[in-house]
């Protein structure tokens, strides 16, 4: 007996052996196609669909991921491996599958003022070399940047022009040229970017005119007063300056005479909506229409009840000429009237008759 | 004079369907020509085409009225309902309470109608509905708001109010000057 619990403990003992090592070699019909640098693998094999459909689905599903892990796990053994901090990791190569984007392709940018008129002019992009030779310094320099060719910067000596005033800081005329140069620069810059982007950016308010009228003035005072962060909401008056009340957008109208079937369209498509938006079942309406029919019910037997008494007194107090009765037949004149109002004339627009017949 | 925008339509259409509910298409749409609303002065018109063509030849600070004046938008944008739209509006009405000859008098001095002096009232109103005032010879009083709903109306007092008044014929005599 005891042999026999031992003979089986072994052989249970060689079985799940046996399972472990079955465990790392996987038989598949069809090799698996893998992508180390995703860490992926196709698995084309035909799926055996008499299993998917049973109740082992869970099971089935199960092994066929640890099948295809497997495989996969094997795969990723057979790299290149490197120790990083005393970790055994694998170089994983370059991802050979195509994914597709993340996010949208970037829109074209509108062509910027000088793209504009050099595709205009067909002026071709001319390469320029990277060095360029400089006499001076009798060797080839960058064409700008730190320690450029031709550096007007370093120069120690500016002849004075002729016509220029002898008193006149040259040096500091050239150094105030370059800055104006490098503002207008940017200034273009931001204008090609606002026209990408479409916004609206107020023009400037003086023009470079000698002389400027009197509402441009105006209008560059407008302007500078609102360029503030809180968009001149802040700014103190000037004296004798009244802040104009009429900012904001003005509204614009419908013409007068415009399209009338447009006009009745849009009203009637108004309506629709307005119908559309009120609840299709009135709670209260429901909750009182209950009540009326349980009050008619109790009503009529009320008046069959006292009815063979002959009491007609506690009734009166129920339908004291409210064109209510118990029966149902009221509501039937009611509704004959209410078709015969129907049938009412619309009114002329002459004849406005105070008075009704 | 200028049309409606959208959001003046919507507030009056609002309030003439608490009045006739959804037959505000039967004055939109009607067979016999086309109508329109144009607002002057803060008070909605309806006229026909016609009307308001030749009313584009009168300028703008002597143009009284055009058409029927339906009613006014206050200066908070509400719009207020006035009697001389009771002759387009009675036709088309929903709910109706009839009055007592007696208190015939008294709703058109600008009273509200106590239910002493109900005579009738169409079944399923709600309460604050809009409701048109007849007399008991069918002839249209005014507005008025139900107070109460018709089974409400059964059971209370009867000096309790049933209709909050809202516009009456009588106004043609009391506000002939404010009438436009």
């Amino acid at each position: 007996m005891a042999s026999c619990s031992i003979e089986d403990v072994l052989a249970k003992a060689e079985r799940d052996e046996a399972e472990k090592l079955k465990g790392i070699t996987v038989n598949k019909e069809l090799d698996l196609e893998f992508d180390p640098g995703n860490l992926l693998a196709f698995d084309k094999n035909r799926l055996d669909t008499r299993e998917f459909k049973d109740n082992k689905r869970e099971d089935f599903l199960r092994s066929l991921a640890r099948d295809n892990t497997q495989l996969l796990i094997n795969e990723m053994w057979k790299l290149p491996t490197e120790r990083v901090e005393e970790i055994i990791v694998a170089k994983l190569p370059d991802p050979t599958t195509p994914f597709p984007r993340e996010k949208p392709a970037p829109k074209p940018k509108p062509p910027t003022k000088w793209e504009q008129f050099a595709k205009l002019k067909g002026i071709q992009k001319k390469k320029k070399t990277n060095l360029v030779w400089d006499d001076v310094h009798k060797e080839w320099r960058r064409r700008w940047g730190y320690k450029r060719a031709k550096d007007d910067t370093k120069e120690w000596l500016i002849e004075v022009p002729e016509n220029a005033d002898p008193s006149e800081d040259q040096f500091a005329k050239r150094n105030k040229a370059k800055k104006e140069r490098v503002a207008k620069n940017e200034y273009n810059r931001l204008k090609n970017i606002a026209r990408a982007q479409k916004i609206n950016v107020p023009g400037m308010g003086l023009a470079p005119t000698p002389r400027q009228s009197k509402a441009e003035l105006a209008q560059a005072v407008n302007v500078a007063k609102i360029s503030t962060a809180s968009v001149g909401k802040f700014q103190d008056n000037l004296p004798k300056e009244k802040t104009p009340k009429n900012t904001g957008k003005r509204r614009k109208f419908q013409p007068l005479i415009g399209d009338f079937g447009s006009e009745k369209q849009k009203q009637l498509e108004l309506l629709k909506v307005m119908d559309s938006k009120k609840p299709r079942l009135d709670i209260t309406k429901a909750v009182n229409k209950q009540m009326r029919e349980e009050d008619r019910e109790s009503a009529h037997k009320r008046k069959q009840g006292f009815g063979k008494k002959g009491r007609r007194g506690n009734m009166s107090g129920k339908g004291k000429g409210k064109g209510k009765c118990p029966s149902v037949d009221c509501c039937q004149i009611h509704k004959a009237s209410l078709v015969k109002q129907s049938q009412y004339k619309y009114p002329t627009p002459m004849g406005r008759n105070i008075g009704h017949s | 004079m200028r049309p409606l925008t959208d959001e003046e339509t919507k507030t009056m259409f609002e309030k003439l369907s608490k009045y006739i509910g959804e037959n505000i298409r039967l004055l939109i749409d009607r067979p016999d020509g086309t109508y329109c609303f144009r607002l002057h002065n803060d008070r909605v018109y309806y006229m026909s085409e016609r009307i308001l063509k030749l009313a584009t030849n009168i300028s703008r600070d002597k143009l009284v009225s055009v058409g029927t004046c339906f009613g006014k938008f206050t200066k908070t944008q509400k719009f207020r309902l006035h009697i001389t739209a009771l002759d387009f509006l009675a036709p088309y009405a929903k709910f109706k309470v009839w009055v007592k000859p007696g208190s015939e008098q008294s709703f058109l001095y600008g009273n509200h109608i106590m239910k002493s002096g109900l005579g009738r009232i169409t079944e399923n109103t709600a309460q604050y509905q809009g409701v048109v005032v007849y007399s008991m010879a069918d002839v249209p009083l005014g507005f008025g708001v139900a107070a109460k709903t018709t089974q409400e109306c059964r059971m209370v007092d009867p000096m309790s109010i049933v209709v909050f008044h809202q516009a009456d014929i009588g106004e043609y005599i009391r506000s002939e000057d404010t009438l436009t």
